[in-house]
């Protein structure tokens, strides 16, 4: 599997730190409810996901990487600081 | 039909005639006191102490596959009660005692053999870790033995104990720990619930749960509406589709695990063998073919195959420990759906619709539990009670914090475990 970063261009997976799904941060006071579902709680996707990956064998930045969980095939990549939740 | 020495003998001087199935293939009734969704390990085993123990016998196992077609036949089939934490620790030992009388208790033969589980180490640090996790197997009541260099070598002398960075200090002893042939537990439990009157119902996908006012009352499938006044989800990696039916999200991520076989050798490892630096297992199965895995690929996948970087990782962990096995040529490998939850460890609770019940999040240690898991799933569905060995497994702990089973030590949250 090969990630393509916007930056360093396509790369092997082992450069990556998978870190999970990408979701947005509730505000601080936003309750209980939203952060158990922010911090535990996942929709766990059989299909496309967009997840953050971490480049840290390369530029080290974030990204958002929208991938098919059923076939492993990449769909796309995108920086973490430009990409909407 | 009871298996027997003499029916055996019978059957061989007559042409083996008399062999029938193990199970019916019956149609889906209309109704059932308690539907199981999930025909793996864990929703047969619910399903056969449900009848046995707690006197349900209007129960039917929907699969939508086949049954023995899911992780349960794709496992490294090792069983062990080495676990630290309460909440696990008590669980686990049990399963390991439903282990130990499984094969009278189904009259059948799941080729149960505790050939005994080492776990090295490599360092000081890692030598006190396991001094104290054996202490707390002895606590528990099962067993463990801190062997030192010669105490491994005497028995697994074909080790790279010198390896320049990884020498072996010595292993934690579990002789009761071993392994099981996964496909015989899944038609064990299969047959002992057949036998005591459970329909079970292959190729029979769950499409709905049906809920009305806060309580379930039925499913649909691809074999038509099946009504129910308890139904029970047991669905290990696909736990998050079959739970958003019920308008739930679960604590669930599921991975790939891969795991991997060699040709058939004559008999050269004894026991189960655990790398300490690396992840790494391994034991020969009793056709001779060597069973090795490592961690999981550490990504979202429902792809029931891993990527290379794991296959390489995990055949240099093996050469490294062992670099006999160089010469064994791999027959196949393959990957199971692991339900990783956010502390490693499993759920068997209650949900908050009356009547629907949850067990998942078995992460990549669902085989050796499977015992268990159906007797203390059973427990709490037929008695709306959590069995005194499962009173951990509560879907949220997360949420409030409490009691929350790490037995990594790393935090409970998704993608560490």
């Amino acid at each position: 599997m090969r990630l393509p970063c916007p930056i360093c261009g396509e790369r092997d997976r082992r450069e990556f730190y998978y870190k999970g799904a990408a979701l947005e941060r509730p505000a601080p006071d936003a309750g209980e409810a939203a952060w158990d579902d922010y911090v535990y709680l996942r929709e766990n996707p059989a299909g496309d996901t967009r997840e953050l990956w971490y480049h840290d064998g390369g530029c080290g930045a974030w990204l958002v990487v929208t991938r098919n969980t059923l076939t492993h095939a990449v769909i796309g990549a995108e920086l973490a600081s430009e990409a909407k939740a | 039909m009871r298996f027997s020495g003499f029916r055996v003998l019978k059957e061989g001087l007559t042409g083996n005639k008399g062999w029938t199935p193990h199970w019916r293939d019956p149609d889906p009734k209309p109704e059932y006191d308690v539907v199981i969704i999930g025909g793996g390990g864990h929703g047969l085993s619910t399903a056969y102490y449900l009848a046995k123990e707690h006197g349900l016998t209007n129960i039917a196992v929907l699969e939508k596959g086949y049954i023995g077609g899911g992780n349960v036949g794709r496992n490294t089939t090792i069983v062990r009660a080495n676990y630290f934490l309460d909440g696990n620790s008590e669980f686990y030992s049990h399963s390991l005692k439903l282990w130990e009388g499984l094969e009278q208790d189904l009259n059948y033969n799941v080729m149960h053999s505790q050939r005994g589980l080492i776990n090295l180490f490599h360092s000081d640090g890692q030598r006190d870790a396991f001094a104290r996790r054996g202490n707390a197997m002895i606590n528990q009541g099962d067993d463990a033995v801190l062997l030192d260099r010669a105490g491994v070598e005497k028995i697994l002398p074909y080790l790279d104990f010198d390896n320049g960075r990884f020498p072996i200090y010595g292993g934690l002893y579990h002789p009761r720990g071993g392994t099981a042939r996964h496909d015989a537990v899944a038609w064990g439990y299969a047959r002992g619930a057949d036998q005591r009157g459970v329909d079970l119902l292959q190729n029979c996908e769950v499409t709905g749960i049906d809920i009305e006012g806060g309580v379930v009352n039925g499913v649909q499938t691809t074999r038509g509406a099946i009504r129910a006044r308890k139904v029970a989800m047991v669905v290990a990696g696909r736990s998050s589709q079959v739970a958003a039916m019920a308008g739930m999200r679960v604590p669930v991520e599921s991975h790939v695990l891969q795991a991997f076989v060699t040709e058939g050798l004559k008999p050269v490892i004894d026991h189960v063998i655990s790398f300490g630096m690396g992840h790494f297992y391994i034991s020969q199965s009793d056709k001779g073919g060597l069973v090795f895995g490592g961690d999981i690929d550490m990504y979202a996948s429902y792809a029931a195959r891993g990527n290379l970087p794991i296959v390489e990782h995990v055949m240099e962990a093996g050469m490294t420990l062992m670099p006999m096995i160089g010469k064994a040529k791999v027959l196949r490998s393959w990957g199971g759906i692991m339900d990783m939850t956010p502390d490693g460890s499993p759920v068997i609770d209650k949900t908050h619709i009356d009547g629907l019940y949850l067990n998942c999040g078995w992460n990549y240690g669902g085989f050796k539990a499977v015992p268990a898991s159906g007797n203390c799933f059973a427990h709490l569905i037929a008695q709306d009670r959590y069995h005194p060995e499962a009173t951990g497994f509560q879907l949220d702990r997360f949420r409030t914090g409490y009691g929350v089973i790490d037995e990594e030590g790393t935090g409970a949250q998704h993608n560490l475990h």
